[in-house]
């Protein structure tokens, strides 16, 4: 685990927030495939009265995806965690069957043509373009 | 807030550029959820070396990304990611560019030179690309055509210009780009 999180100057480095050994009992980082961004989480129906001893990080992000679907960025981003954390305790909930996640499709030459026609046709029909 | 249940497909889309170009103003003129931020992490050499083993250092730091959402049908979500265009943030890159259908790269008409480092990683990545160029206030108008021959594009590049304060500005640039996405893909 990393655990030299010096203070950054740099105005576009913020040191984390949160000390990362403690919310992720020291967990190896899952590979970012598994948890891309652009993936899709929600909560498993009943999951929040299945789950048992859930750290508070983890509880906290099963109870902001238990109305709807988010993407991981955004559980990022409303949770403050970093990505990485996230990715750990999606990883979690997972295995625990908690989470539903719907992962993006891969990207080939044959899906990418009706995938990109449709995102054009969309822009356009939103933009009024 | 949420995503709408039917929703079975998420694509991204790169909006790249170098510091204080307009990304993150760019992101919020187009996205329908307030703009939000996340924390990444990447590794890099810090100063010095290991006393021992005469390795250069190491040490993990955060980035903090802008990004935005685009519901484009009952079924399909745009992601639009606001990457920083500096070297050091290459591992970041690669983890965005996979899966991306392509970058928006804003460019200063003022500032040309500070996109060559951005450009080579759009290029390094294999993203296909379109160039918007953006408008600040009291800047005199530069043909395209100059900044075109300044950024060394290929003659099928887009170049637009654009205000990426104005969504109806910004809207048409992100087009341009998907239409040259679909030309790109024969
Ligand atoms: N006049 C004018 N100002 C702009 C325009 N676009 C951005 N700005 C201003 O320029 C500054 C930088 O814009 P940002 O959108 O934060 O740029 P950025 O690329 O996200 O910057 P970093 O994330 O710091 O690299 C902000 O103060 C914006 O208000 C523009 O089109 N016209
Ligand atoms: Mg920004």
């Amino acid at each position: 685990m990393p655990d030299e999180h010096e203070p950054e100057q740099e105005l576009e480095l913020t040191s984390p927030l949160v000390p990362l050994f403690v919310i992720t009992n020291g967990r190896a980082l899952p590979p970012d495939h598994q948890y891309e961004h652009t993936a899709l989480v929600m909560a498993a129906e009943g999951a929040s009265a299945m789950a048992g001893a859930l750290s508070p990080e983890a509880r906290q992000v099963l109870d902001l995806i238990t109305e709807g679907f988010l993407s991981v960025a955004e559980v990022a981003g409303h949770t403050h965690l970093p990505v990485g954390i996230v990715r750990i305790l999606l990883a979690q909930l997972e295995e625990d069957s908690l989470i539903l996640v719907r992962r993006p499709v891969p990207r080939a030459e044959r899906v990418d043509r009706e995938l990109v026609s449709a995102v054009l046709e969309g822009l356009k029909n939103r933009f009024g373009a | 807030m949420y995503l709408d249940p039917d929703v079975s497909q998420t694509v991204k889309i790169l909006i790249v550029g170098h510091f204080g170009v307009g990304k993150t103003t760019c992101i919020g003129s187009l996205s329908e959820i307030e703009p939000l931020r996340t924390e990444e992490e990447i590794t890099e050499a810090s100063e010095g070396f290991d006393d021992l083993s005469g390795t250069p250092h190491k040490k993990t730091t955060t980035v903090a990304m802008d990004f935005g959402r685009l519901t484009l049908s009952d079924s399909l979500v745009l992601y639009l990611f606001g990457t920083p265009g500096q070297e050091r943030f290459k591992e970041m890159w690669e983890e965005l560019s996979r899966g991306a259908l392509g970058a928006l790269v804003l460019v200063d008409p003022e500032r040309l030179h500070e996109s060559f480092p951005v450009l080579d990683l759009v290029e390094s990545f294999g993203l296909t690309y379109a160039i918007g160029v953006n408008h600040f206030e009291g800047n005199t108008d530069y043909p395209l055509d100059e900044v075109r021959e300044a950024l060394n594009l290929s003659a099928d590049t887009p170049v637009v210009k654009c205000d990426v304060r104005d969504e109806g500005s910004s809207a048409p640039a992100l087009i341009t780009l998907v239409q040259h996405l679909m030309t790109q893909l024969g």
